[in-house]
């Protein structure tokens, strides 16, 4: 049987353009660099985990997305996810809130309370947190544009419940840079943009050293058409950009990086998207110990919310979306994310409702209860293949870092529109390889149902009687409000917006005499401006 | 608040008049990615794809589809408020003599509401798994 000719396989190369072997050998991990970058769970580099005993320690906090219509249905709903075992909330605004415009705004219409919850006022975050206790549960709040506005009235909220705002944990989300990528809900132009991210975090550091200012998102940007190892990297261009502007400020990299975190995305290759986590978990570590010189581990862990991502889920068969889902949070698991939250089943169709929620969360208590996902840290460390491709796919990011970097930096390629025409390239690209079954999607392109029948999904109802009572509401605050004391607040923001001092404790002055959200980001418009998008091909 | 940048895709040849097509992403949904990829997708057919970019309100559209003498209305839709936009948008577009130009709308469109849009006349309906084939012989096949 010797002289037979050698097998031919088709070569594979994954969605990163690394090519993956049908076989790997403890040569391919010495080939590729070898241990050198594995370490030790809880150990720079941090390639096998932040924490030495991780999940067997405490689990993953679950934290589905949810909210909409007005403060006091989002209520219902937090309580409802709490009741059935959810360890944390992911808040979401309507689109009127994430871009600073009031319930009564005339370009509102038809979209209060639509994709998630509609804020105006203090008294709207007053009535959302009612009756849950914050330092059992932790917040985070998905919100960009108006973020610096939305921290302030959490913590305000948080101070007149009694808490000690100094001990508070929670996150926002604030990453301004990735909604000019993809997710679009920006409000000021670039710069002043990333000015307010600094505001945040400064403030945060000095006030509320617990908080998390920022959760920097590859999430979007791989929604956006870009591959996992441009979405890894592009997120800590990101990262790196805001630290820059903090650290021009006088502070100390150990300051504030303990308190950044990360928003990564989970859809594909199963081994791609881990080896994408245990790289860039020990990358994050060597750009914060080498670049920025830090000295705490905290300001080198690479801490993340990674779950499953709207793109790789289907409007076909929307049901083999709950399969996906939990092959989604299982590669969560195996990658040792900290906090994990899925897109329901019915993503394609509507936001989600009590059922599809429901299910998502069923799917990580049953990775937690019955498959023995927290009990061994990192049970993938080690394999020839897993340790071959983390090495390669961290070797990858870092050539996309150095091209970025040697472009003019992520800020400038963001500016003019270079990334968004590079990723939606990309997406076109990857679209009509689905379209004609290069990429295989089962459902889609390939076991498609002979007879499509009328897919049994049930939708979120929007209520236009949820809109009207918001917009009364909101009269009603500023009917009894001191409008002396708001209008002192906001000519102090506009002052300071001026003046280029951070603005956070005029913005929380201004929420605390429950000025809107509308008017705080209209004072700031008044002397930022308007982003304006940079529209390439 | 509505951007007026757009982007010309392509230059039309002097001797032949190309399909010209607004594409534009109404409201405040920030979703643009299927966008983009659809204006690619009628940018490779050969079409002159005008793309507005986010926050456009009925106005805008109905001003641009107006003033770029285009020849088909294409909105892109993921966050659901497409039903009271297309009913404002219907009135201005009949306001300015645009009822001969084709009318299409994509994106999050669930079932029940795609006969209020057809009769509002957007007969062109391609919600989510639509193929982008499917939309460039749409329009090909139905320009006036």
């Amino acid at each position: 049987m010797n002289d037979r000719a050698p097998i031919e396989v088709r070569p594979v190369v994954n969605e990163s353009g690394l090519e993956v072997q049908p076989l790997y050998t403890a040569a391919d991990v010495e080939a590729s660099g070898g241990l050198e970058m594995l370490g030790q769970p809880g150990e720079y580099p941090f390639t096998r985990g932040i924490h030495p005993l991780m999940y067997r320690k405490q689990p993953w906090t679950m934290r589905q997305y949810a909210g909409f219509g007005n403060p006091h249905e989002t209520n219902q709903r937090f309580k409802y996810l709490i009741a059935n075992g959810q360890t944390g909330l992911n808040v979401a605004f309507d689109l009127p809130t994430q871009i600073g415009l009031d319930s009564d705004d005339p370009m509102a219409e038809g979209e209060v309370g639509r994709v998630g919850m509609a804020i105006d006022t203090l008294r709207d975050v007053e009535i959302a947190f009612d009756g849950i206790d914050l330092s059992r549960i932790t917040v985070s709040l998905t919100i960009n544009g108006a973020a610096a506005i939305l921290i302030a009235m959490y913590l305000a909220m948080a101070e007149k419940r009694g808490y000690d705002v100094t001990k508070l944990r929670g996150t926002c989300q604030n990453d301004i840079l990735k909604e000019f990528i993809g997710r679009g809900t920006w409000i000021f132009p670039v710069e002043p943009s990333i000015r307010l991210v600094g505001d945040t975090i400064e403030y945060c550091a000095r006030h509320a050293p617990k908080y998390s200012p920022v959760s920097v998102c590859g999430y979007h940007i791989r929604e956006s058409g870009a591959t996992p190892a441009q979405e890894m990297a592009y997120a800590f261009c990101i990262a790196r950009a805001y630290a820059d502007d903090v650290i021009r400020r006088g502070l100390d990299v150990d300051e504030f990086a303990g308190r950044l975190s990360y928003n990564f995305n989970i859809f594909g290759n199963l081994f791609e998207q881990i080896c994408k986590f245990r790289a860039g978990r020990s990358l994050w570590a060597q750009i914060m110990k080498e670049e920025y010189k830090a000295k705490k581990p905290g300001s080198m862990w690479l801490r993340m919310i990674a779950g499953g991502g709207g793109g790789g889920l289907t409007f076909e068969q929307p049901e083999l979306n709950i399969v996906r889902g939990a092959y989604y949070a299982l590669i969560s698991a195996l990658s040792g994310a900290q906090t994990m939250a899925l897109c329901s089943y019915d993503e394609a169709y509507t936001i989600p409702t009590e059922y599809s929620a429901r299910i998502s969360l069923r799917t990580m208590q049953i990775l937690i209860e019955e498959m023995g996902l927290t009990e061994t840290v990192d049970p993938l460390g080690g394999s020839f293949y897993v340790e071959t491709m983390t090495n390669r796919m961290r070797d990858l990011m870092k050539e996309i870092i150095a091209d970025v970097d040697a472009q003019g930096g992520i800020v400038q390629l963001i500016a003019d529109g270079t990334i968004q025409a590079r990723v939606s390239e990309q997406a076109y690209r990857m679209q009509r390889d689905i379209e004609s079954g290069a990429f295989p999607k089962v459902g889609v392109n390939c076991y498609r149902n002979e007879h499509e029948e009328d897919h049994k999904v049930e939708f979120h109802p929007y209520r236009e009687e949820d809109a009207r009572l918001q917009i009364e509401s909101l009269a009603r605050v500023r009917a009894e409000r001191d409008e002396a004391q708001v209008s002192r607040a906001l000519a102090r923001v506009a002052a300071d917006a001026r003046a280029g001092v951070n603005l956070m404790p005029a913005i929380v002055e201004a929420v605390k005499a429950y000025a809107s959200v509308g008017e705080i980001t209209r004072e700031m418009v008044q002397v930022f401006g308007r982003y304006r998008e940079p529209i390439r091909f | 608040m509505s951007s007026t940048s757009v982007a010309r895709a392509a230059q039309p040849r002097a001797s032949e008049r190309r399909i010209r097509v607004l594409l534009a992403k109404p409201g405040l949904d920030g979703h643009d990615q299927g966008a983009k990829v659809v204006a690619r997708a009628m940018m490779d057919a050969g079409f002159e794809v005008i793309y507005t970019g986010l926050r456009q309100t009925p106005e805008a559209v109905a001003r641009m589809s107006l003033d770029e003498d285009v020849d088909v209305i294409a909105l892109s839709s993921l966050a659901g408020s497409h039903l009271p936009f297309c009913r404002k948008l219907k009135t201005l577009l009949e306001a300015n003599g645009l009822t001969d130009k084709l009318w299409l709308i994509g994106g999050n469109l669930p079932a029940q509401d795609h006969d209020e849009l057809r009769a509002l006349g957007f007969t062109g309906i391609f919600p989510t798994g639509s193929k982008l084939d499917a939309i460039v012989d749409y329009i090909r096949e139905n320009v006036r």
